[in-house]
């Protein structure tokens, strides 16, 4: 599933969206950024409810498939410029991390 | 073909712009013919020590080498130094303040982190003058 496909099916507000056939392989919830940065995979789906720039640093260090802020969580502005600038595909839900989660999983089985 | 070598200088004052050098540093390793997975562990073993450098040490510099065998991080600081470095490595110690915590930091597992995603990782601190922290990145 890309992350097109995935934001088309839990239809995901999209923020920023510089890399929407990048595979999603797996996911991981947090809000910790060096739990994050410890545990997240490579081509996760990371839902998040943090929103400041450091989230765009992160997703790129551990090359995760996108972020995705849960829980009606808008990006700051310094967040949106550095996706852009950084290539990270950003997305949004007003789903909580639970349930998104729940349906991430779904979809991955 | 000799070694590559790259410096960033990283300030200290802005937390929200912390991982610029880390940004930078992955950009570059990205133009080289390097296994994916070593230049992930490379980037969060470096983002990870560029952050505690902020945080703890008032910025510093850091000077990355790509050799044939291995990528060498050096995080050179003056910052207070780490008293005890064996509690610093334990998974949850932290003394980060409130305003690195309301960013997401503060978790106490950064250290933990580059130690599992380096080969080989050393920390030469004295309280007072500053912390290197080396860390090896071997190239399979
Ligand atoms: N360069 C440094 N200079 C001085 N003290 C440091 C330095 N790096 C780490 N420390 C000390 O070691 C502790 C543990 O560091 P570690 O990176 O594991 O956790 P943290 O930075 O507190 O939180 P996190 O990395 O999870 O956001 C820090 O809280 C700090 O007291
Ligand atoms: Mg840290």
């Amino acid at each position: 599933m890309t992350v097109s496909e995935l934001a088309n099916i839990l239809a995901l507000q999209s923020f920023c969206l510089p890399e929407p056939g990048r595979e999603v392989t797996g996911g991981y919830v947090g809000d910790l950024l060096s739990w994050v940065m410890g545990r997240a995979k490579a081509g996760d789906a990371w839902l998040t409810i943090m929103s400041n720039q450091n989230v765009a640093a992160v997703a790129l260090m551990t090359d995760a498939a996108c972020v995705v802020l849960t829980e009606d969580v808008r990006p700051d502005e310094a967040l949106l410029r550095r996706a852009q600038q950084q290539s990270i595909n950003l997305l949004g839900t007003k789903r909580s991390s639970f349930d998104t989660a729940a349906a991430l999983k779904d979809l991955l089985r | 073909m000799g070694d590559l070598k790259l410096t960033y200088q990283v300030d200290g004052g802005d937390l929200l712009q912390a991982g610029e050098a880390s940004s930078q540093m992955k950009m570059a390793l990205k133009k080289l013919d390097l296994p994916p997975e070593v230049i992930r562990k490379a980037s969060i073993c470096m983002y990870e020590g560029e952050i505690n450098m902020v945080i703890h040490a008032d910025g510093g510099h850091v000077e990355v080498t790509v050799g044939m065998d291995a990528i060498t991080i050096r995080l050179v600081d003056q910052g207070p130094g780490i008293p005890d470095v064996d509690k610093a490595m334990e998974e949850g110690f932290t003394t980060a303040g409130d305003v690195a915590r309301d960013l997401g930091f503060g978790a106490g597992m950064g250290l933990p982190n580059m130690k599992r995603y380096s080969d080989e990782m050393e920390i030469d601190t004295t309280v007072g003058v500053g912390t290197t922290v080396t860390m090896r990145i071997h190239i399979a």
